[in-house]
């Protein structure tokens, strides 16, 4: 630069004059070099920049990411099953599990660190421990055996097990002092834990999950995929405070299980429930089942049996108790199949309910076998022969009827075929084909020997004769309104036999005892033998009542089955009945259904005039 | 060109410092969400427990329990009974 060229006042003349060194005269080429090299460490830094920003990128990101992204759990909770009143059944809390890190978990010191840090932590350590101890439930030393044992299976350089569970579905309180405790290698997770209140008045019917909350039983298992939630995760932003700040992505979507409300009504499940305990108490029985459904919703109301069991503690639980007898039983209805034969008959117009059939002298011989009566009747209508339950009068009624005609009325009302339920091991029962009946075994399941059926099958399918006709589909869960069915008979025809399964719950038929204070009631006992072996047990009955009430507009469809009930009384009318009779006064009350009698207590004919049903052994004995 | 460079540079910086304040608030807003969201799970669980614990204490066979034997309490007997109608309980001649 030429200072000559350049205006300059007076003063900076003279500065000039007085610093020799502003005077030198410098090469132009080292102002230049400076410069570039200036430029070129700038270009430098910008290109480093630019390069980190936009392509060598991932690494600086990764890094950034990990110090502000975290992965946070979504908690997927099972769906409650309620009551079709909303009351719970079953509901899932939150319990925290603990697992130990072993490796983490610093006891003593060692060495190599001995500072005055290192021995306080050691001394906080041995602290927590201490009261760690007694809130996992165990004593100090074997806490510390638990950890060593770790600890020095790993420097063996054995299998490596140094992330152990030491305590499984803690309550949250607990859980909370643990955690207070902050002890490195001591890790609390989240864990869902499946509670039934209801305990062992509905376990069949709603079953219950395994630990890792998959349903295993009952309508737990059979609404797995609705019920079940899904924890998910997701990738959020933290603050330097923890607080979430930002949603980045989903990685795994959460799914919060459904609810289901079913159609059992708790009331109605636990008045059934507690009076079948009663009879299989008072009887002695070994096992005992119990169904009610709506008639008009085909909605099961309750549903219970005997055996059971605590679904919130199953150490030790045996077949028998976890058998859902009601929908898994097959057994001989007995009697209570005759309504049908009657029906058919009718149906066909082959009798009217006032036609006489003869049915002395009691017995009669198809084959080589014989079928009798337990009294001889003489001769009655088609109506007294159900209501009195004669056998002898069933089967001459079921002899004029098509073996197919017979077979296709059974098939219709649902027997042999698995019911159409959403519930686990619902079973078909038996119904052998009829080309292969023999004339004695179309007489014998005239009056319910010779095919098979769980309780629910013959329940629902009485349906016929307390709705007008149509059988109607049953279902576990709620509805909201009435429902139709598959028409099989005609009104007119259930309308007469709902007068004679009346008739049959009345002093001069097989089940007085099934009356109920304030309502009409109807339906039909059966005493069946059991089969054992080959042949049928001696002294070894199962005793069931079929009904529905009120008997002329009918609200509700109960089946009740007694298997061996082993103190005196075995007859249908006296073990099942009374069951009945409390199960449907107690529920029509509970539905708040008009009473369509005087409220008078009922009066029960004396002991020796009742009426037995006919059980058909000596037939047993003879094939 | 300076005078519109004059005018822009501020409303620059407004701009710049509106995002920061922004994208704070929303953040803050974010925060109270998630705070809200997990009351409202806490509660949740809460009213999980609360329910199941209501649920066992008046369970049928517990309440039935207590009646009969700590309360002394028995079902009256069917000859004791008396019925009324509804209609005479409302207070409405039948």
């Amino acid at each position: 630069m030429n200072a000559a060229t350049i205006p300059v006042n007076a003063a900076s003349v003279a500065m000039k004059a007085n610093q020799p060194l502003l005077q030198l005269r410098l090469p132009l080429w080292r102002s230049r070099f400076m410069m570039v090299i200036l430029f070129l460490a700038f270009a430098t830094l910008i290109g480093r920049a630019v390069y980190l920003q936009a392509w060598a990128n991932d690494f600086l990101q990764e890094e950034g990411e990990a110090r502000t992204q975290r992965i946070v759990e979504v908690s997927g909770v099972r769906g409650k099953i309620t009551d079709r009143h909303g009351e719970v059944f079953a509901s899932s809390t939150e319990v925290k599990s603990v697992y130990a890190s072993l490796e983490d978990i610093r006891i003593g010191i060692t060495p190599k660190e001995n500072t005055e840090s290192a021995r306080k932590r050691a001394d906080r350590n041995a602290q927590a421990l201490k009261q760690l101890a007694p809130l996992l439930g165990i004593s100090e030393a074997e806490l510390y055996r638990r950890i060593g044992g770790g600890q020095r299976s790993a420097e063996k350089g054995e299998r490596r097990r140094d992330f152990v569970r030491w305590a499984r579905q803690l309550p949250p309180e607990l859980a909370d002092k643990i955690a207070a405790l902050k002890i490195d290698g001591i890790h609390l997770q989240r864990e869902y834990k499946r509670t039934y209140p209801a305990g062992e008045v509905a376990a069949h019917v709603i079953g219950f999950t395994g630990i890792d909350e998959n349903g295993q039983e009952g309508i737990e298992l059979a609404m797995q995929e609705s019920l079940a939630g899904q924890a998910g995760s997701r990738r959020v932003i933290k603050d330097r405070r923890g607080n979430i700040v930002e949603d980045v992505a989903s990685i795994q979507a959460s799914r919060q299980g459904q609810e289901l409300a079913l159609s059992i009504d708790s009331k109605i499940q636990y008045l059934a429930y507690s009076q079948l305990k009663q009879a299989v108490e008072a009887h002695k029985a070994k096992a005992g089942g119990i169904v009610v459904l709506d008639a008009r919703t085909g909605e099961v109301l309750a549903l219970a049996n005997l055996p059971t069991y605590n679904p919130n503690a199953r150490a030790q639980l045996t077949g028998a108790q976890l058998r859902n007898r009601v929908l898994t039983d097959e057994f001989e209805p007995g009697s209570t199949m005759k309504p049908f034969t009657a029906a058919l008959a009718l149906e066909l117009g082959q009798v009217r309910p006032s036609t006489v059939i003869q049915t002395a002298p009691g017995r009669m011989t198809i084959g080589n076998a014989t079928i009798s009566d337990a009294h001889p009747h003489g001769a009655m209508s088609v109506a007294e022969i159900i209501q009195k339950s004669s056998n002898v009068g069933t089967v001459k009624m079921a002899m004029n009827i098509e073996r197919a005609d017979m077979w296709e009325l059974y098939r219709k009302v649902g027997l042999g075929q698995q019911p159409p339920l959403q519930f686990p091991g619902a079973s078909p029962g038996r119904l052998r084909d009829w080309k292969k009946w023999r004339p004695i075994e179309q007489a014998t399941m005239s009056y319910g020997y010779g095919l098979s059926v769980s309780l629910l099958q013959i329940a629902r399918a009485y349906s016929i004769f307390a709705r007008d006709g149509d059988l109607m589909p049953v279902t576990f869960t709620k509805r909201d309104g009435p429902v139709l069915g598959q028409p099989v008979i005609s009104s007119e025809t259930a309308r007469e036999l709902r007068t004679m399964l009346a008739a049959a719950a009345t002093a001069g038929g097989t089940a007085p005892k099934a009356q109920t204070m304030g309502y009409s009631v109807a339906g039909k006992t059966g005493t069946a033998h059991k089969q054992e072996g080959g042949g049928y047990a001696e002294k070894k009955y199962r005793s069931s009542f079929v009904g529905f009430a009120p008997a002329r507009e009918p609200r509700l469809i109960i089946a009740v089955m007694i298997d061996e009930p082993s103190n005196g009384k075995y007859y249908g009318g006296d073990v099942a009945a009374p069951v009945f009779s409390a199960v449907s006064g107690g529920a029509l009350r509970v539905l708040g259904v008009a009473p369509d009698l005087p409220m008078k207590p009922i009066v029960l004919p004396p002991e020796d005039r009742e009426i037995r049903e006919s059980l058909g052994v000596s037939l047993a004995k003879s094939e | 060109m300076t005078r519109l460079n004059l005018l822009l540079t501020p409303a620059l910086i407004l701009t710049a410092l509106s995002l920061v304040t922004s994208s704070h608030r929303a953040r803050k807003l974010f925060i109270g969400l998630e705070e809200s969201q997990a009351q409202h799970a806490r509660i949740e669980e809460d009213w999980r427990r609360l329910q199941l614990e209501q649920g066992t204490l008046a369970k049928h066979a517990f309440v039935e329990e207590v009646a009969k034997k700590r309360l002394g309490m028995r079902t009256p007997d069917a000859r004791a009974l008396q019925f009324v109608p509804l209609g005479i309980a409302a207070g409405v001649k039948p």
